[in-house]
């Protein structure tokens, strides 16, 4: 039960803080912002990797790949085309 | 949870991304914030492979590449003007990922007993991330033009959507209930209404609003993300899904915002509709009809019948001039255009800003990344806030595609579908050019009432064309006089 209260402490604190924080990021980054952290949201691979540490059954282990499969896609995708739009952001 | 070690690894991580993401407080460092925050993740996975002993160790690291090299490839190849779509796409695959995680959890939680707490946790993250898929991929079928980018409504609507999400929670309460196999076929039960759920809240939002549809998302995804780590009882999946959380709400705010919408209004309500909206019509309708000043120093080519002529000669004469581009110009494509007619412009000694306003394109800030794309350096990409005042000290407001958010009737008309809505006030510089495809209104299907003012020259068309034919004229001049 402790761990759930510490748990639902992390959500709370993680909104409040994450709110300020991104409350003050300029517009013109917000498009970036969204696709990094999307790809931050692809975090779930960490639970899809888990799942096989615990002698999954022939259907838990092919869904458990496909939700790998996707997150590897959202990280790898999410964090690449942040990139490619933040090289455009130059002074003048 | 684990030993103490792996928390105190878990709050490393989480401060790293939180470093990453206050790197985003600035365009320069913004770049060295995503990698940190990359960086962390990697690291993260890095770990669990290293502390655990996982299974088919052969097939996740197959998947791990097929998936990436799949993300990179288009990541590496989309246009800009495709990012909205990527985009959306992305938040769908996410709710995917967390919909499989939180079914598979459930199922092996229910086997084991776990808390009620938890157990609830992960039917949450199972329908929050069904909905999100599905209306993911609607979103991104509008943005990327397979799907018809209007809204679509049926009658009854939110009571369709309301008694769908009860239908899933009840399948929900059903699996928290059920033991055995009967738990499988209640997540899937709640796992498809929920998917349902989802395409009949995203078909309703269109045009205009898909900002905030996309922000949503974005949030959804994220709580998705969180829940599923409630069941996992993992402190990084919580504290990074609740991060997300927390960044697609701030954007939908501030899409709301930017539009005087309430979020409801949005997703609930048909489009522009709302009663209650306080009219920020102060003193603003006033000050427009004292700024009708005439133009600076006339050039013979100023009495031109010829508008494009017209247009140029303002632009020639000009000392300050503000472009305002909106969705029209990426749609004709014709940002390059723009920044040519722009950099002439400098060129000649003027001062030229861009005014972006947040709605300006398909998801939050995608206006910015379009111009920055197109070499605009990013200090003259200037907020609403901030260009606003220097309107009156401005010759000539060059709009390019963009209509509702320079509609003087946001101000002007008290009960009117955009009335209180901040507009850029183009409607205030000494004279308005407006490179707009038609006269007809924009999505809110209010007139636009700039258009009927004496100093506003309008020149219907193509963007990418009529801004071609501006700099063309705008260089013909200058070879002419050349004591500019």
């Amino acid at each position: 039960m402790v761990e759930i209260i510490v748990l639902l402490g992390v959500f709370v604190v993680a909104v409040v803080v994450g709110y300020l924080l991104i409350s003050r990021i300029p517009q013109m980054l917000h498009t970036p912002l969204m696709s990094m952290t999307n790809a931050i949201s692809a975090v779930t691979i960490l639970g899809a990797l888990l799942l096989f540490s615990h002698r999954p059954t022939g259907v838990q282990v092919a869904l458990g790949l496909c939700a790998v499969v996707l997150a590897a896609f959202n990280l790898i995708g999410g964090f690449a085309i942040t990139e490619r739009m933040l090289r455009f952001f130059k002074k003048s | 949870m684990g030993d103490s070690s792996s928390i105190l690894f878990d709050v490393a991580i989480i401060l790293v991304l939180v470093g990453g993401i206050s790197l985003f407080l600035s365009p320069k460092t913004a770049r060295s914030g995503n990698l940190v925050a990359a960086f962390a993740l990697t690291l993260a996975i890095v770990v669990v492979f290293v502390r655990n002993d996982l299974g088919y160790i052969g097939a996740i690291v197959a998947v791990l590449f097929v998936g990436g090299v799949i993300g990179l490839a288009i990541a590496l190849r989309i246009s800009m003007t495709q990012i909205p779509a990527m985009v959306a796409f992305q938040h769908g695959a996410g709710g995917l990922a967390a919909l499989l995680v939180a079914f598979l959890e459930v199922w092996r939680g229910s086997a084991l007993g776990i808390p009620a707490v938890q157990e609830t946790a992960g039917l949450l993250g199972l329908v929050i991330g069904g909905a999100t898929l599905t209306g993911s991929l609607v979103a991104a079928g509008k943005l990327s033009g397979v799907l018809d980018g209007r809204p679509k409504q049926v009658r009854g609507h939110t009571a369709y959507l309301m008694t769908l999400l009860a239908l899933s929670a009840a399948a929900c309460v059903w699996a928290g209930l059920a033991s055995g196999g009967a738990v499988i076929l209640a997540l899937s039960v709640a796992s498809v209404f929920a998917l349902v759920a989802g395409i009949m809240l995203a078909v309703r939002i269109g045009g205009a609003d898909m900002p905030v549809l996309i922000s949503v998302l974005n949030a959804t995804a994220g709580f998705a993300a969180a829940f599923c780590g409630v069941i996992l009882g993992s402190t990084l999946l919580v504290a990074c899904g609740a991060t997300v959380a927390a960044s697609g709400s701030v954007l939908t705010l501030v899409m709301c915002r930017a539009m005087n919408r309430s979020v409801s209004n949005v997703i609930l309500g048909s489009g522009f509709r709302s009663k209650s909206r306080k009219a920020v019509v102060t003193a603003a309708a006033g000050a427009a009809a004292a700024t009708a000043e005439p133009p600076l120093e006339l050039l013979p080519e100023a009495e031109s019948a010829d508008p494009c002529v017209r247009s140029a000669a303002a632009l020639v004469a000009a000392e300050r001039v503000v472009i305002i581009p909106g969705y029209g110009m990426a749609q004709a494509q014709a940002q390059f255009q723009v920044v040519e007619l722009a950099k002439e412009l400098q060129r000649l000694g003027k001062e030229v800003k861009f005014a972006v306003h947040p709605v300006a394109g398909r998801m939050p800030g995608h206006m910015h990344v379009l111009l920055a794309e197109a070499n605009v350096p990013y200090d003259q990409l200037i907020e609403i806030d901030r260009i606003n005042p220097e309107f009156p000290a401005t010759d000539v407001a060059l709009v390019v595609g963009a209509c509702d958010v320079v509609n003087p009737a946001a101000l002007e008309q008290e009960d009117c579908p955009i009335s209180g809505m901040p507009i850029l006030r183009a409607d205030q510089a000494k004279q308005a050019v407006v490179c707009n495809f038609d006269e007809k209104p924009g999505y809110s299907g209010v007139d636009n009432t700039l258009y009927e003012r004496d100093h506003t020259i309008m020149l219907p068309g193509d963007a990418k064309e009529t801004v071609d034919r501006l700099l063309a004229a705008v260089r013909g001049m200058n070879e002419e006089a050349p004591a500019a």
